[in-house]
């Protein structure tokens, strides 16, 4: 039995080849075309296990692009793959925080990974990988530089919680001679308030784990566990856990059908 | 046939339009409502046509933002909208038009909108529990028919109004019918062909012909054999109104493979159970105890509406519910939290979405009904 699970997100395309015993996962950039990039991961993987395509038995398609690829099975939503992944890596998790180039999402889970509850952002940045890159921008830096930049004992609180107002609010404060540590830190700690208002709001169960591409953050992981008042595990393929769950999906389905 | 008397519940806004407009010409009255706060029977009972305003496009939004702030419900800003730019034609025939004051948005509005058109605002108690706010209803209602009087220039007799009752019992009776039909599984109507069919209403000229057309609906579905074969989850919708036009999440849930079943909404089932009793002396007060039984959510506190969710619920076999909130309606968006609790209390998924009339967040919905259906699949 050959599956594949593939998360096309607004940032990187992720993919998971679960073969009897073998698994090979692959990431690249999501560019400005879903389906190219849900492509470019299917050969990725082929060629890393090889394997050939037509010994492919299903595919399962999440994230924001999952829609725009036409060579998938199913699609199943971020929120159901994520979980799934997550409960086959760490099993006595409860409460799963994704957050992702484009929203942010607090998963509540049960003893198998199904889904018992979710709470996703509104329309805007706020909360999201996206704010975080523009943040970035405005401070000279990559997005990836930013956990490590961080220094938590010059915080400079940021207020706003609107992009375009950060934005300038960082403007400011970098004018006025503040510590880029401490913006930083700042930025991290104004994601970490709104997602674990969210997390509140619908309730935190532990355990707790922090999936996405934000995830990778370490200074977003301290706002959080600051936030939220409890610790919390990043697991080790954290940007991988929805193409993961995709996959043990259909891999579900081929077995349930034989 | 059932797409027959679809397309007859379709047209009717249409259809009716040109009524409404050769009943002007020959001197009828028209009053145009905006909320079931409004008792209609005192219009029909003036010899008028009650008639439902324009309030449900994103179209004259941007106009209404002229005057009224952009951080306010897309209802309020519409229907005035609608009005500012002459563009509702019900608007536009209208001799009077009644409002309430369900929320400050709409009681603030409503002043504003003096300037365009007479209108009168019928003050609504918050509670409605005690003798106090009764008669302040009361009251309120006996002003309403004063008022028509005044500015249509009738007298309106008790046996009059009794007339009126009975025909909008029997609507309420022949709408509730074919509600009630979605109660089988599968449901023979789906959730856009029920909005059709109970948002026409609000355009009717003629409630006898839609009373008609209603039962001939609920006749029709009992002869055919049902062709929904598939298995599908069964929502319930509850939450700010929506009609034709804001119908986004009815159709984005439909689209993803749910049976929306039952809606308990204003053009829905939360005024159906609701009749007006007909043995009394006095028929303002009937009709007032009837209206003050509508559980709105700007009534504090509002239980009844928990139980109909509940009984409905049970009796339409759901498996989760949509609780849908227009931006900046607070006390349907703050009442969500009870409906949560009701709903999970009974073990079904519960979502609640926050929207406007914009598809600026149609994506966003997708993922998050999709996330529940895919909940109630297992």
């Amino acid at each position: 039995m050959i599956v594949i699970g593939i998360d096309i997100g607004s940032v990187a395309a992720k993919g998971y080849i679960i073969s009897s015993g073998n698994h090979h996962r692959a990431m690249i950039p999501t560019g400005w075309s879903p389906r190219e990039a849900g492509q470019a991961i299917i050969d990725q993987l082929l060629e890393a296990s090889g394997l050939e395509r037509n010994q492919v038995e299903q595919i399962y398609v999440t994230g924001y692009g999952r829609v725009a690829f036409e060579h998938a099975d199913k699609t199943v939503t971020e929120i159901k793959c994520h979980a799934r992944g997550v409960a086959e890596l760490y099993p006595e998790i409860r409460t799963i925080i994704d957050i992702g180039g484009q929203d942010s999402k607090v998963i509540s889970t049960g003893e198998k990974g199904q889904v018992l509850d979710f709470a996703m952002n509104d329309k805007c940045a706020a909360g999201t990988g996206r704010f975080l890159q523009v943040m970035a921008t405005a401070l000279g830096l990559d997005v990836s530089e930013l956990g490590d930049a961080e220094d938590p004992g010059q915080m400079q609180t940021i207020s706003s919680m609107c992009t375009v107002f950060a934005e300038s609010e960082i403007i400011g404060s970098l004018a006025r001679g503040n510590p880029k540590g401490g913006i930083i830190a700042g930025l991290h700690q104004s994601v970490g308030k709104r997602v674990a208002a969210m997390a509140r709001r619908m309730g935190i169960r532990e355990q707790v784990a922090f999936t996405g591409g934000v995830a990778i953050n370490p200074g977003v992981k301290r706002a959080l566990e600051e936030e939220i008042g409890t610790r919390i595990i990043v697991p080790e393929a954290c940007q991988y856990t929805g193409a993961l769950g995709a996959a043990l999906l259909a891999w579900e389905t081929l077995r349930r059908d034989l | 046939m059932l797409d027959e008397f679809m397309q007859g519940f379709a047209s009717a806004r249409e259809v009716n339009l040109l009524r409404i407009k050769e009943a002007k010409e020959n001197g009828r009255k028209v009053v145009g409502i905006y909320c079931t706060y409004c008792p209609q029977e005192l219009i029909l009972a003036a010899g008028a046509i009650p008639v439902g305003l324009c309030g449900m496009s994103e179209n004259p939004i941007a106009a209404a933002e002229e005057t009224l702030p952009r951080n306010l419900c897309p209802l309020i800003k519409s229907s005035y909208g609608f009005a500012a730019t002459d563009t509702c034609p019900f608007f536009h025939f209208s001799d009077l038009i009644v409002g309430e004051t369900t929320c400050d948005g709409k009681k603030k509005m409503f002043e504003i909108m003096q300037d365009l058109k007479p209108v009168h605002v019928m003050q609504l108690p918050h509670l409605n529990n005690t003798e106090a706010s009764f008669e302040l209803w009361v009251e309120e209602v006996r002003c309403l028919k004063k008022r028509l009087e005044k500015e249509l220039q009738v007298t309106i007799s008790d046996q009059d109004i009794w007339r009126a009752v009975e025909v909008i019992n029997q609507e309420k009776q022949a709408i509730k019918a074919m509600f009630d039909l979605n109660r089988a599984d599968p449901p023979p109507l789906s959730g856009m062909e029920m909005l059709t069919a109970a948002w026409s209403r609000s355009f009717s000229s003629d409630k006898g012909e839609l009373i008609d057309n209603l039962n001939g609906l609920v006749r029709e579905v009992a002869n055919q054999t049902n062709n929904r074969q598939v298995k599908a989850p069964r929502v319930l919708l509850t939450g700010c109104p929506v009609g034709l036009g804001t119908e986004k999440v009815i159709r984005l849930s439909e689209e993803l493979g749910a049976y929306i079943v039952a809606m308990e909404n204003c053009s829905g089932y939360k005024t159906l159970e609701l009749q007006t009793a007909t043995n009394g002396a006095d028929p303002i007060v009937a009709l007032a105890e009837k209206y003050m039984a509508i559980p709105c959510s700007c009534m504090s506190p509002n239980p009844y509406r928990l139980k109909l969710i509940d009984n409905m619920i049970d009796d339409f076999r759901v498996d989760a519910v949509i609780d849908l909130t227009w931006q900046a309606c607070h006390t349907y968006n703050i009442e969500a939290f009870e409906v949560g609790k009701l709903v999970k209390s009974k073990g079904l998924p519960y979502l609640h979405l926050e929207s406007d009339y914009s598809n600026s967040d149609l994506e966003s919905l997708k993922v998050r009904i999709e996330a529940m259906l895919e909940m109630v699949e297992k």
